[in-house]
């Protein structure tokens, strides 16, 4: 984990050893804390996921009960979104929005220590309910009353768990806000900032508005549990599909939540390997700022089967539509920027051009579901499960493998083995591919998602999900060695490690010094996206 | 620097508290939607006290009405229609009776939940007399019957030929310091 070496001037009074990583307030240090987090999370999600695939590879009950079933999916889920996608992408934000701005740290380094510790904190709360008096959470990551009321013991630690979830991200984004807004070098005016910070302040936005949102909806299920209150009990007025308004009102800006950063991680990685600069930038901010805020008015085309006045479903449904728009204009800004380029194939490209391919293979099913009367035959099938993890799985970690393979060496000092990277690529796109594809055809076929046993005629294709998932599996173990190879040793990286790398963190050394930019660097005048110039131009300058 | 980081700091911390008030103004929210849509089936309050004046009776339409009853997860009771439906003019008053026997050894106390279907329907179907307008208590074994009257405007849209009127009944024998629960918006 030494991925920044000691500098002597400025580490007289830092503690060493596992008091350094506690105590830290660095930028780096918490990037690399929230980003092993993440990658630990992978692998127990991971794990929970092939639980449900080995399940799933025949028909009938083979290895676990339907309600440890449940709580594996249930599980998986909120692992996924809050232990790995959520920490690796601020842990991203950590490492790389300080250097890409010219700030020598975060904007409140105390706090962004507070908001990683609260984190395994949180999620060893959220395990061990696995081993309590009638299991863990059952009802799906979505957590519908009454269903989840029903929980056992358990209850009470999951809304907890959650709530320490939805602090540590708060303050994460505070943190991200602040420290865009106020620490950025002279020069750099926002409409300069590369399209990682952007994606990343809009980002944190979404997260300030419906974290505490989805804080206020589990606090009113642990009410109605135990302080009597009726607020989506329909015995005392309430009304549980207020809880399904108030969830995806958090939800569906959360699906953005796990997806802009990765815009900007695609965005930084496309013209870098292109050797052109980035397509339509101010498009891009446009874009993203327009997503955001039509997050915020599509939620209820989560819940399109639970009634709906006919008004109701057509103005979801378009303004849903509508989100297609301005996620296009990204799509085609990339394939635009690769267009007559001198493009090269490191493994960081491969996962950012796999990344532009399946995503928006996922967004086009995404499309489908929003057509309303389809909707009505998709909802709660493999079909959804195939849209969901086309977009998080290629598409939010397909991201964030190609960010970390593209940092890795200004992180590290060191080159990674572009044999393994490329290994790790193919073995990862096929078998993604091999794992989410089949669903969508048992999906439409009629198989519903989040029950552990399924009618003889899908066995085929959840025998070669399953197949596929442990093959996806299997290939993460090799981006895990790889990783900690990358750390240990390897070929020295330049400075600027890929000959097309446009921004301010390739004017540092590989691996960039302890405490960076002390003396803010000077990007004004010359610094344009359009000239593909800045990089030497800042060079000579600092 | 500093200052200017706390500063945004905290204007950042409001938002998020405002933001989780927000989570809470939307439930009042929400029933003020519900009410205006019928969203939900939930159905005009109207008690004896604000019967609505004279509609005229339309006898030339003819509206199916059926009753649907339901017991939440848990209730241990029997509840039925008188009978499964009848053919109603808009703007008459009618009557009909549900039967609810409690089925255990304890006394228990029960709230029923209406709800109206189709949605378009929700704020014409009026009822003047409803048990749901209160909770019962049943002692064990014994049996209620329990009378409903109820109205259809005649505004009633023209589509509209067939309205549900579907009852839930709930245990609440454990809540609500019992324990007479107000239901406002039923």
């Amino acid at each position: 984990m030494s991925t920044t070496t000691a500098d002597e001037h400025h580490d007289d009074h830092h503690p060493s050893g596992i008091m350094r990583w506690i105590t830290t307030t660095n930028h780096k240090d918490i990037g690399t804390l929230y980003l092993w987090f993440s990658f630990i999370m992978f692998f127990i999600g991971g794990f929970m996921a092939l639980i449900i695939r080995t399940e799933l590879f025949e028909p009938g009950m083979q290895f676990v009960d339907p309600q440890f079933f449940n709580s594996m999916t249930t599980m998986h889920a909120i692992v996924m979104i809050f232990g790995v996608v959520m920490p690796a992408f601020t842990g991203l934000a950590n490492w790389l929005i300080p250097l890409m701005i010219g700030a020598t740290d975060m904007a409140l380094p105390r706090m962004n220590n507070w908001s990683f510790w609260i984190l395994p904190f949180a999620f060893a709360m959220m395990l061990s309910t696995l081993f309590m008096d009638g299991g863990g959470p059952a009802g799906g990551w979505t957590l519908y009353p009454p269903l989840v009321l029903q929980t056992g013991d358990a209850f009470p630690f999951v809304i907890f768990a959650i709530h320490f979830m939805g602090m540590s991200s708060i303050m994460g984004a505070i943190n991200v806000v602040a420290t865009i807004l106020n620490m950025r070098a002279p020069g750099m005016t926002l409409m300069k900032m590369p399209l990682f910070v952007w994606t990343w302040l809009i980002t944190a936005y979404l997260l300030i508005a419906v974290m505490p949102v989805l804080a206020g909806g589990v606090t009113m299920l642990l009410t109605d549990k135990f302080f009597e209150t009726s607020f989506f009990n329909a015995a005392g007025g309430g009304d549980p599909v207020l809880f399904q308004h108030i969830f995806w009102f958090f939800g569906h800006p959360e699906v953005y939540i796990l997806i802009l950063p990765s815009f900007g991680v695609i965005s930084s990685i496309i013209p870098t390997f292109a050797r052109k600069p980035l397509f339509g930038y101010s498009s891009m901010v446009y874009a993203t700022a327009s997503i955001a805020f039509l997050s915020f008015i599509v939620w209820a085309h989560h819940m399109f089967t639970v009634g709906m006045p006919l008004a109701g479903e057509l103005f979801f449904m378009l303004a849903t539509m509508l989100i297609a728009v301005p996620t296009g204009v990204k799509v085609f800004n990339w394939v635009c920027t690769m267009w007559r380029g001198a493009m090269t194939f490191e493994t960081p490209m491969l996962f950012a051009i796999a990344f532009i391919i399946l995503f928006t293979i996922g967004g086009f099913s995404g499309l489908m579901l929003a057509i309303t009367p389809a909707d009505f035959q998709y909802h709660d099938t493999y079909f959804v499960v195939a849209h969901f993890h086309y977009v998080l799985v290629p598409g939010s970690i397909f991201a964030i493998i190609a960010a970390v393979y593209y940092w890795l060496p200004k992180w590290t000092g060191h080159m990674y083995s572009e044999f393994w990277g490329k290994t790790h690529f193919w073995l990862s796109t096929i078998f993604v591919n091999i794992t989410f594809f089949p669903m969508h055809f048992v999906g439409l076929a009629g198989m519903p998602r989040r029950i552990p046993d399924y009618a003889l005629q899908f066995s085929d294709y959840n025998q070669i999900a399953t197949i596929g998932a442990f093959g996806f599996g299997f290939a993460q173990i090799i981006f895990l060695g790889l990783v900690i190879a990358t750390i240990r040793g390897g070929v020295k990286a330049t400075d600027r490690v890929w000959e097309g790398a446009e921004g301010l963190e390739w004017t540092l050394s590989s691996p960039p010094p302890y405490h960076s930019f002390t003396t803010p660097p000077n990007v004004k005048g010359e610094w344009n996206w359009f000239t593909h110039q800045h990089y030497e131009t800042v060079k000579t300058r600092s | 620097m500093i200052n200017a980081n706390r500063k945004s700091a905290s204007k950042l911390f409001v938002v998020a508290i405002a933001m989780f008030g927000f989570g809470y103004a939307l439930v009042p929210l929400y029933d003020l939607l519900c009410d205006i849509t019928g969203l939900n089936g939930k159905s005009d309050t109207v008690t004896q006290q604000q019967q609505p004046v004279d509609f005229t009776v339309d006898e030339s339409r003819t509206i199916t009405v059926e009753f649907v009853t339901n017991l939440n997860q848990g209730m241990a009771w029997d509840f039925k229609p008188e009978i499964a439906k009848m053919q109603v003019h808009p703007g008459k008053a009618y009557q009909t009776s549900f039967f609810v026997n409690n089925k255990t050894m304890r006394s228990m106390v029960g709230q029923a939940v209406p709800s109206v279907a189709p949605y378009a329907a929700a704020n014409h179907f009026i009822k003047t007399e409803c048990f749901c307008f209160t909770d019962q208590l049943l002692e064990a074994g014994e049996t209620m019957e329990m009378p409903v009257v109820f109205l259809i405007n005649p505004a009633l849209p023209e589509h509209v030929k067939t309205v549900t009127l579907s009852y839930t009944y709930f245990d609440v024998s454990n809540t609500a310091d019992n324990k007479m629960i107000n239901l406002k918006t039923i």
